[in-house]
């Protein structure tokens, strides 16, 4: 008998049910909940009359609506400008409260975008199944969980019954092997294996990454990894637990305690795949031709290294891909064969599940400091991922440090990730931006986005253009 | 969710082919936080002569005269007789919401689109499949005869018409059963309670830390 795989065992793990035609009713231990997938769910069970199975079972914030300007957030979801965003919120309050769900609300320190505030709880813990109506969920996976995200029909079934029907997925080891090079990141190796594999790379799959560049990885990095699996095609990505995963949930609020610490321990250390476990397909990826990365175009697949150029459509054999090229490149305003530190920006963004987290606060800060946002850029925006990671950077002085080189230091949300709120692109404006998407029009209509690390997005703002970060 | 059995309704022709659900109800209406209250803004740009915006008073809107849903005979409808191809386009649950809301049981159309064909069992709608030639004498029925009234019997799969003959319809036999009993998926898989209940039990044991 062959050994199993990370998820076979995470699987296994949660069936409660096998219907026998390749579904499963699977248990879910932890469902995150936030303002914009909630609502119709939290009314189709009132208009059931049906209550949470397990109420404890859930947490939940707001995050992709809340302004980040202290003055708007200092008064309180009524002062929330925008009617749709206030009235969201305002429901995401109303109905924990009617439901008992644990709620951090807008102006609690813990509050913060779901997918940090979990992990930072330590209500997101190794071998558990979470689940959240947001596709960043494949986060939650660093810890050797099962993590993916679900519609706003699934967050309801979660609600009332602890248990979503799914088919498994196939399964894909990415094996980054080496050491990584200095001044490279998660966030860098992460884009390399989409531009590798693609965006639908991993469509059907449940990925683990794996391989010494992964296991020298922080937690924190392996979040960001984990985080982007999602746009690799794979509703979600996972590493192995190690001694470093434990060492990270240790004492937290929601992490087990005294006896149950010691049994809880002894279990996640079975949350490795076996030797002889076998993938339905496996990568492998040298960690050290991996450069810093920076994206060109309107998909994440569509990143060149920090030395090269702007890609050519007419070297492109396939035509659907070349002429995906030329549209990208018609969007996003730029010629074939540029040197991609020739393009200048006008805005930095700093923020996102993908990248909020004190230590990319940190890389970027490093960079920022002693440093100026340079003269074409017109704003750059440092949005911390919760209240304690805001709390934790402005005890070390980031706070200060960023403001002193002109960046803007605003409170916890997912800000212009997706431009919900007032933090947006205006038409034709190009920015250096930590988190995960791309597309046409995500962070703000006509906006150009290009994914990059946060040090690469702070060396960007203080140059004006994009840089290799190693250089400075 | 209702439970669907018996029930005989008056039935409204939507005499065009390719209905999309952005038809079935525009996309400024999805920025509601609720799945009820769709009703009045069901084919929103068809039934008004306005443009319509969440949060407008809906009885001050200028209606269409000529739109059928707005017509005397067809007050009330239940039944709402189709072209092909119904329901297509954008996957949005607000579709099978907004026809529910305003008061639909039935769809019956010569084919559906697949996404919202699923998406109407989920949420009390029977979509029924007949053939071309049966829906074209139902259209030919119905706007001849005003008032013109169908039995939906889903138990035993036939649709009464006002003069007594019968036409019988399939229909998955799970879906039936989820219908019948008022299932939606979440009530299915409440059916499994006891398989819950056995599991949390178990991983309680295994795994204590789970549950605090
Ligand atoms: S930060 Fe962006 S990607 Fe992450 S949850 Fe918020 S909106 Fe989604």
């Amino acid at each position: 008998m062959t050994g199993k795989t990370l998820y076979d065992k995470l699987w296994d793990a949660h069936v409660v049910r096998d219907s026998g035609d390749g579904a499963a009713l699977i248990y879910i231990d932890r469902h995150l909940v936030h303002e914009v997938t909630s609502p119709q769910a939290f009314e189709g069970l009132r208009l059931a009359g049906r209550q949470p199975w397990r109420v404890e079972a859930n947490l939940a914030t707001p995050d992709h609506n809340v302004p980040t300007t202290a003055a708007e957030r200092h008064s309180g979801v009524e002062g929330i400008a925008d009617p749709i965003s206030r009235l969201q919120v305002q429901t995401l309050d109303k109905n924990c409260e009617e439901f008992g769900i644990t709620e951090f609300n807008m102006n609690d320190i813990r509050q913060g975008i779901v997918h940090v505030i979990g992990p930072e709880e330590g209500a997101t813990l190794p071998g558990m199944t979470v689940v959240c109506g947001d596709s960043h969920t494949s986060t939650h996976g660093a810890f050797g969980a099962l993590a993916f995200g679900i519609g706003t029909s699934e967050v309801e079934h979660a609600l009332a019954t602890q248990c979503l029907v799914q088919k498994k997925s196939k399964s894909m080891r990415i094996r980054v092997e080496g050491r990584t090079p200095a001044g490279v990141t998660a966030k860098d190796i992460v884009l390399a294996i989409i531009g590798e594999i693609g965006t639908a790379g991993g469509t059907g799959y449940a990925i683990e990454f794996a391989g010494q560049a992964i296991r020298d990885l922080s937690i924190e990095g392996r979040m960001t990894l984990c985080n982007m699996a999602i746009e690799a095609g794979a509703r979600a990505g996972m590493v192995a637990v190690d001694e470093k995963t434990i060492d990270y949930v240790k004492g937290r609020p929601y992490a087990p305690k005294a006896d149950l610490w010691e049994q809880a321990v002894a279990d996640w250390q079975t949350l490795h795949s076996d030797a002889d476990a076998v993938f339905d397909r496996e990568v492998v990826i040298e960690a050290a031709g991996i450069s810093p990365q920076v994206t060109w175009g309107t998909s994440p697949e569509m990143v060149a290294a920090i030395n090269g150029r702007v890609p050519d459509p007419a070297n492109e054999s396939d035509s659907v891909k070349s002429e995906g090229m030329k549209a990208a490149l018609a969007y996003m305003g730029l010629e074939a064969n540029t040197p991609i530190t020739d393009i200048l920006i006008d805005k930095a963004f700093i923020g996102s599940c993908t990248n909020s987290r004190i230590e990319d606060l940190r890389a970027a800060a490093a960079v920022a400091r002693g440093r100026k946002v340079a003269d074409n850029v017109r704003l750059a925006l440092v949005v911390p991922g919760s209240g304690l990671v805001k709390q934790q950077a402005e005890e070390e002085g980031l706070d200060k440090v960023f403001i002193e080189a002109g960046f803007e230091w605003r409170e916890p949300g997912c800000s212009m990730c997706l431009a919900m709120n007032a933090d947006r692109l205006e038409p034709g404006e190009r920015c250096a931006s930590t988190s995960n998407r791309n597309f046409e029009g995500r962070q703000g209509q006509g906006g150009r986005t290009h994914l990059v690390s946060p040090a690469m997005a702070a060396a960007a703002a203080v140059a004006g253009h994009f840089v290799d970060v190693r250089s400075l | 969710m209702k439970k669907f059995k018996i029930f005989t309704g008056i039935v409204a022709p939507m005499d065009r082919p390719n209905v999309d659900t952005d038809a079935i109800i525009p996309k400024q209406f999805l920025k509601s936080i609720k799945r009820t209250g769709f009703g009045p803004n069901l084919f929103d740009e068809w039934r008004y002569l306005d443009h319509g915006e969440p949060g407008m008073d809906n009885s001050q809107r200028r209606l269409n005269p000529d739109f059928v849903l707005n017509q005397e005979r067809y007050r009330g409808a239940q039944v709402l007789l189709a072209r092909e191809n119904f329901g297509c386009g954008s996957s949005r649950e607000h579709a099978p919401w907004a026809l529910e809301d305003y008061g639909f049981r039935v769809i019956i159309a010569p084919s559906f689109a697949d996404i919202f064909f699923n998406n109407c069992f989920k949420n009390g709608l029977l979509p029924i499949v007949l053939e071309e030639g049966l829906v074209d004498s139902l259209f030919l029925e119905v706007e001849t005869t005003p008032g013109y009234a169908l039995n939906v019997d889903l138990d035993t799969q036939i649709i009464r018409k006002p003069d007594g003959s019968e036409i019988s319809f399939d229909v998955d036999a799970f879906r039936k059963y989820c219908l019948l009993n008022g299932l939606d998926d979440i009530g299915m898989t409440l059916q499994h309670t006891d398989d819950i209940r056995a599991y949390e039990a178990r991983r309680k044991q295994e795994a204590q830390w789970l549950f605090q």
